[in-house]
């Protein structure tokens, strides 16, 4: 069984649709990549899975369960965490609050998992007390991330996570999110930089105007000639 | 005057008068302004709109503590405490729950519908006007006494002459110190406390982390409407109460609130002492402070009865410059709040 079914999901902002029958399957502990052209409803899909926009056709299931049109606050509790693409921090906070704001839900000892988010995010260790807002970019993304990890969820969604960040940044977010992977989290996420992402993918999406283009595994759609001269472009 | 052996004596006289009617004046003033302007902030910062009727509530809160003090008149014989300031706690409560009821009534359902800010805006204004008729339906126009009998006096000997003050404005500086530490543990240790500057910084995302927005909003009610009640009763009980009483207060708490950088608990209540301040300060006689100098000064030179930056009856104007001051020149507050919308 998969970890999430989407299944031909149709929806938008009122008005026209902005999705128009997407496909998403991924397994337990693997990475799904979701990538395309510009308006190609690729954040959209991540919203209209996590309760944000309305879906107006189509079956959402998480971990055997139907979770079509659930409430965000709803779906935290089922294991799924969001991470948005803008304003993802609490940036009057400090970095340790933005982190046990992701643990409000729990009411046990989330110690241990602090310190694991820590170690996943060495250079937040330091900067604990600091406010998130005044953060790099770079570090600003960890605590998005870190504070979605606070509920330890089966599923992480990243919506462009390595927007705007200089390549270095950009490495270093991608090597956490591999390792974030083999801890035991399944990941679907949304990227631009649709080389980078596809190659630790283990699924990949290619959308346009709102509808599976292509699927496959990471690999097989960066061999696809087709997706290359469409997608990816010539070189980088 | 002229005498050397008086001048000496002179400026103590002043220096005490200055306390008593400017810097005391002003810090019991402006306690209120804070107390104000503590929910104002709140408000603007996690529901996102101007929530006008504060002042009324502040007035609904002064007559609840009214009622319970003409229903229980001798509880605060026992503890030694004026009456009013002993049921306080209760009117606080029972203001809460009446915040809580106004929202679940008139807010909520626009929250729901999701309708544009300013629709709640106006709501606002129309609960204001509704409860300030409601107030003058039940309770009329007239000044009221919040207890009868006169206050104990409290009088500090200072340099031969006595800063002076009554128990409900000695009474209203302690409630209010107490506040400012019982909300910084609240906002930075617990849990709540923590989830509503979470809500204040960014509502999206605290949704997405699974803070119950219903939750949130209803404490941010508790918190407003009770201390509401608190500073009307403490203002009435150091005047008298009046139904218009806290209206008058609104624009100043407004302007505490604004100052203080909108969503900033701390910073309201230091907008509300630099308000209350201010506006003592602007209408206070510096002519009597100027009096000693009398000698020194040219012969021509008449000191002028009254000395003062601002007529009292012109009180209003200086939180209105304040306000507009801010507005022009640093919109988001001496606290980096939100921007005023």
């Amino acid at each position: 069984m998969s970890l999430l079914e989407m299944a031909d999901i149709h929806g938008g902002y009122g008005g026209a649709n902005i999705l128009n029958g997407v496909n998403i399957s991924i397994e337990a502990d693997e990475i799904g990549v979701i990538v395309g052209p510009n308006g190609a409803g690729k954040s959209t899909t991540l919203k209209a899975l996590f309760g944000l926009l309305r879906v107006s056709q189509g079956s959402i299931v998480f971990n055997g369960r139907p979770i079509t049109n659930f409430a965000p606050e709803k779906l935290v509790r089922e294991g799924l965490s969001f991470v948005p693409q803008e304003f993802n921090v609490f940036p009057t906070m400090s970095v340790h609050e933005n982190l046990e704001m992701g643990a409000y839900i729990r009411r046990d000892d989330f110690r241990n998992l602090l310190d694991q988010v820590y170690g996943f995010f060495p250079p937040l260790k330091d900067k604990r007390k600091q406010p998130a807002g005044e953060l790099s970019g770079g570090q600003r993304q960890m605590v998005a991330i870190g504070r979605a990890l606070m509920t330890e969820p089966s599923l992480l969604l990243l919506d462009e996570p390595t927007a705007g960040l200089s390549p270095l940044y950009m490495d270093e977010i991608f090597d956490r999110i591999i390792a974030i992977n083999k801890s035991g989290v399944g990941i679907l996420m949304v990227e631009q930089n649709a080389r980078q992402a596809l190659a630790i993918a283990h699924r990949g999406f290619v959308l346009a105007t709102g509808r599976n283009r292509f699927t496959g595994t990471g690999a097989e759609l960066l061999a696809d000639p087709d997706v290359a001269k469409s997608f990816l472009g010539g070189g980088e | 005057m002229g005498e050397t052996g008086i001048l000496a004596a002179l400026p103590m006289n002043e220096f005490v008068f200055f306390i008593n009617k400017g810097l005391l004046a002003g810090l019991i003033i402006g306690s209120i302004y804070a107390l104000g302007a503590v929910g104002v902030t709140l408000i603007a910062g996690i529901l996102r709109f101007s929530h006008f009727p504060h002042g009324d509530m502040m007035t609904a809160g002064a007559f609840f503590a009214l009622i319970l003090t003409a229903i229980f008149p001798t509880a605060g014989a026992l503890i030694g405490l004026p009456t009013p300031f002993v049921l306080m706690p209760i009117a606080m409560a029972i203001t809460a729950l009446f915040a809580i009821g106004i929202d679940r009534v008139f807010y909520k359902p626009l929250r729901t519908a999701n309708v544009k800010p300013i629709v709640i805006v106006m709501a606002s204004i129309g609960v204001m006007l509704m409860m300030q008729g409601l107030i003058r339906l039940f309770a009329g126009t007239e000044a009221r006494q919040m207890e009868a009998g006169s206050k104990d006096i409290y009088k500090i000997p200072f340099g031969g002459r006595d800063i002076v003050l009554t128990e409900p404005q000695l009474l209203l500086i302690l409630f209010t110190a107490a506040v400012v530490v019982a909300l910084h543990f609240f906002l930075t240790r617990s849990r709540m406390g923590k989830a509503m500057r979470a809500m204040a910084d960014n509502a999206d995302l605290a949704r997405i982390s699974g803070i119950s927005t219903d939750h949130v909003v209803r404490t941010t009610w508790i918190i407003a409407g009770a201390l509401a009640a608190a500073a009307g009763t403490l203002l009435a009980l150091d005047v008298s109460l009046k139904p218009d009483l806290s209206f008058n207060a609104l624009l100043p708490i407004f302007a505490a609130a604004i100052v203080g950088g909108i969503g900033k608990p701390f910073g309201a209540i230091a907008g509300g002492l630099l308000v209350g301040f201010t506006e003592t300060l602007a209408v206070f006689n510096w002519g009597v402070l100027l009096r000693p100098l009398q000698p020194f000064m040219p012969e021509w030179l008449e000191l002028p009865q009254k000395l003062a930056f601002v007529p009292t009856e012109y009180k209003i104007v200086v939180p209105f410059f304040i306000l507009i001051a801010v507005l022009i020149w640093r919109p988001t507050g001496i606290f980096k709040g939100s921007l005023v919308k």
